[in-house]
């Protein structure tokens, strides 16, 4: 297979332009999709490929957006809409809790709803505290949604080309952190990755990181410093929060028996408290130390640039955490 | 023979008979025999003209979707009777197989998209329905049914914008009732003639019609669909007025509004003024009409009978329909 080279921000639009090529039913909508080229360039070139009618820039109306995408999908269409970033969802938090994810379900399957609603997400970059959230948690609640959280730009790839293609409504989470991030594509046009399928990054006996998205690098990097030291860490990427491959992290958890979540959510109600409940659940007698979690610091994000890092996690943050599950 | 204009009135007359004694049927079932249970129930009596002679415009390929008040709806677009009553009950039989109650009917098969039950929530879905048949080039038109209280979200604006910039084959009905739930529309709104909402978005507006008259929905819904069909969405109010308390968690409704629902019962009711019609003009008598009522009251008798003895879901149904199944591994 050819491998490309591209950043996350290169993979999503390949993946994007590729799935309006093969199939007349899918458009983008969304704020300055189109003759902005998006605010995130993801759809950089498209109005001029594929014209308004497939490329539809919308009024700043993101109930409007994700309703209307909704109802196009329930009649035949493909739709990916787009949220300029996640902290906007909130204001869409309806359409897409009460109808994106619940339509098929009560009207017992009366409906498809065929819906990709991308959201760029993360903090960082003193964006202050209303446009810096990393809610996936949040939505990744609801079932009939799926929440796929991508942090390398092939994973991203293969997920967005799946995600479009599914028959179900997914929540297309993208850290806009990782937008000029670079890595190896498969340049392949069927390049799908399975929903809900999690991946080893890195192997490692002595301790399991479970992460998604930016928080994957936060691991790897700690990993590489540990292993420097002969601790070997194994990096879990989730890559989706819903459906949530418990199986992949229980497996290694049973393996090095110890484990921390990695996340730049928030820390209550969160993928770590998911984890460790599940983890006690099913895999008690695995446990040879507490679990721990590494997340944002439990505050609104401030602005100035040194209150803003020490809210965030980062590898330093992971290595506190490993050597304490180790002590 | 009656000539195709009277057989029209009196299948209307049929559907609205229909829809009464199936709310009726609702109210007792409820109050009385306890076999509809929960907390939600809304009955669409006293709006029967604004349902049945707006329905009565659309051609079967037209989409429809409404709020939680959707039996009527559902009713006047064909729905089965007895899976209407089935779903009320919570059973396996339902419409939607007791997953979604009296506020979730629909039927894909007949293009009625569903109730849904946030206020304002299914007017953006209505935008992406009628935006599908656009991006087709299928001429069809979406009807959206928006109660007087769901003017005042920020779903309205939104979706009637978009639907407005997009030039979108859509009717958006405004069935004013002149509540929000139990707030007058004078007090909800500070342009209580909801049609001029029209202009903020530079929407085609027929302005209000007599919600109490069938014929006069019918027409000028028709009118509506003609314009929508082929230039573009355009805004409708029809007036109408609401029997019951908004659900039955409202007590206090018949108190509140004794005088007006009075009036309305003892002059202005639509199925009266119908009967009253089709009398003068010889259209029909007293004993053609009773054969009508007796054909859908026992329709309505037959649908609960269906109901009541349908099995409630099991446990395989818990489940099943929170995704589409696909052969993912």
């Amino acid at each position: 297979m050819m491998v490309r080279n591209q950043p996350m921000r290169e993979a999503l639009r390949s993946a994007l332009q590729e799935e309006m090529r093969r199939d007349e039913r899918v458009f983008v909508m969304g704020e300055e999709v189109g003759e902005w080229q998006g605010t995130h360039r993801i759809t950089r070139g498209f109005l001029q490929e594929f014209g308004e009618r497939r490329v539809r820039d919308t009024p700043i109306s993101e109930m409007a957006i994700a309703g209307a995408a909704v109802g196009a999908a329930m009649n035949g269409l493909r739709p990916v809409a787009e949220m300029m970033t996640i902290s906007f969802a909130f204001l869409a938090m309806d359409a897409i809790v009460n109808h994106a994810a619940k339509i098929r379900y009560m009207f017992d399957g009366e409906f498809e709803v065929p819906l990709v609603i991308r959201a760029a997400s993360g903090w960082g970059d003193q964006a202050t505290a209303t446009h810096s959230h990393s809610p996936e948690p949040i939505f990744a609640h609801f079932p009939g949604m799926y929440l796929a959280c991508p942090s390398t730009p092939a994973d991203a790839k293969g997920m967005l080309k799946t995600a479009i293609r599914d028959p179900n409504p997914v929540l297309f989470c993208e850290s806009i952190a990782l937008y000029p991030r670079p890595g190896p594509v498969p340049n392949d046009e069927d390049y799908l990755l399975p929903i809900g399928e999690a991946a080893v990054k890195r192997a490692g006996a002595d301790v399991t990181l479970v992460s998604f998205a930016a928080g994957v690098h936060w691991c790897l990097q700690a990993a590489r410093e540990l292993s420097k030291e002969g601790i070997e860490c194994e990096v879990v990427d989730l890559r989706w929060l819903r459906p949530l491959d418990m199986d992949t992290v229980i497996a290694s958890f049973q393996k090095t028996n110890r484990c921390v979540v990695v996340e730049e959510s928030l820390p209550m109600y969160s993928l770590g408290s998911e984890v460790a409940a599940q983890l006690q659940e099913r895999a008690f007698d695995y446990m040879d130390a507490p679990i721990r979690r590494v997340s944002a610091a439990d505050v609104p994000l401030p602005f100035a640039r040194e209150l803003e890092l020490m809210a965030l996690p980062n590898a330093d943050k992971v290595i506190a955490s490993v050597r304490e599950v180790l002590r | 023979m009656p000539s195709a204009k009277v057989k029209k009135l009196l299948g209307w007359y049929g559907q609205m008979v229909l829809i009464r004694e199936f709310e009726d049927a609702c109210d007792r079932l409820f109050w009385e025999e306890k076999q509809i249970t929960g907390v939600y129930l809304h009955l669409y009596s006293g709006h029967e003209a604004v349902g049945v002679g707006a329905l009565a415009a659309l051609t079967e390929r037209d989409h429809v979707i409404t709020a939680y008040r959707d039996h009527g709806i559902a009713l006047a677009r064909g729905l089965d009777v007895g899976a209407c009553m089935a779903e009320m009950m919570g059973r396996v039989d339902g419409t939607s197989g007791g997953k979604g109650g009296s506020m979730h009917l629909a039927d894909r098969s007949r293009n009625f998209w569903g109730g849904y039950a946030i206020v304002g929530g299914h007017l953006p879905l209505a935008v992406g329905i009628a935006l599908a048949s656009q991006y087709r080039g299928e001429d069809e038109v979406t009807l959206c049914f928006v109660g007087d209280g769901a003017t005042n979200n920020g779903y309205f604006h939104e979706s009637l914008n978009m639907a407005a910039i997009w030039d979108l084959p859509m009717v958006w009905l405004i069935e004013n009732n002149f509540v929000a739930m139990g707030t007058r529309v004078e007090k909800h709104a500070g342009e209580p003639e909801l049609h001029k909402r029209a202009a903020a978005y530079g929407m085609k507006s027929l302005g209000r019609v007599d919600g109490q008259d069938v014929q006069a929905v019918h027409d000028i819904t028709r009118q509506a669909v003609k314009y929508a069909r082929n230039k573009g969405p355009v805004l409708l109010e029809a007036l109408t007025y609401r029997y019951k308390g908004h659900g039955v968690s409202d007590r206090s409704y018949d108190q509140r509004f004794a005088a007006e629902l009075a009036e309305y019962r003892e002059s202005k009711d639509p199925i009266e003024l119908l009967k009253r019609k089709l009398l003068q003009a010889g259209h029909a008598d007293e004993t053609s009409l009773g054969e009508i009522e007796a054909v859908q009251q026992e329709k309505v008798k037959e649908a609960v009978a269906f109901a009541a003895a349908s099995p409630a879901p099991s446990e395989e149904h818990l489940y099943q329909n929170v995704y589409v199944e696909t052969e993912r591994a």
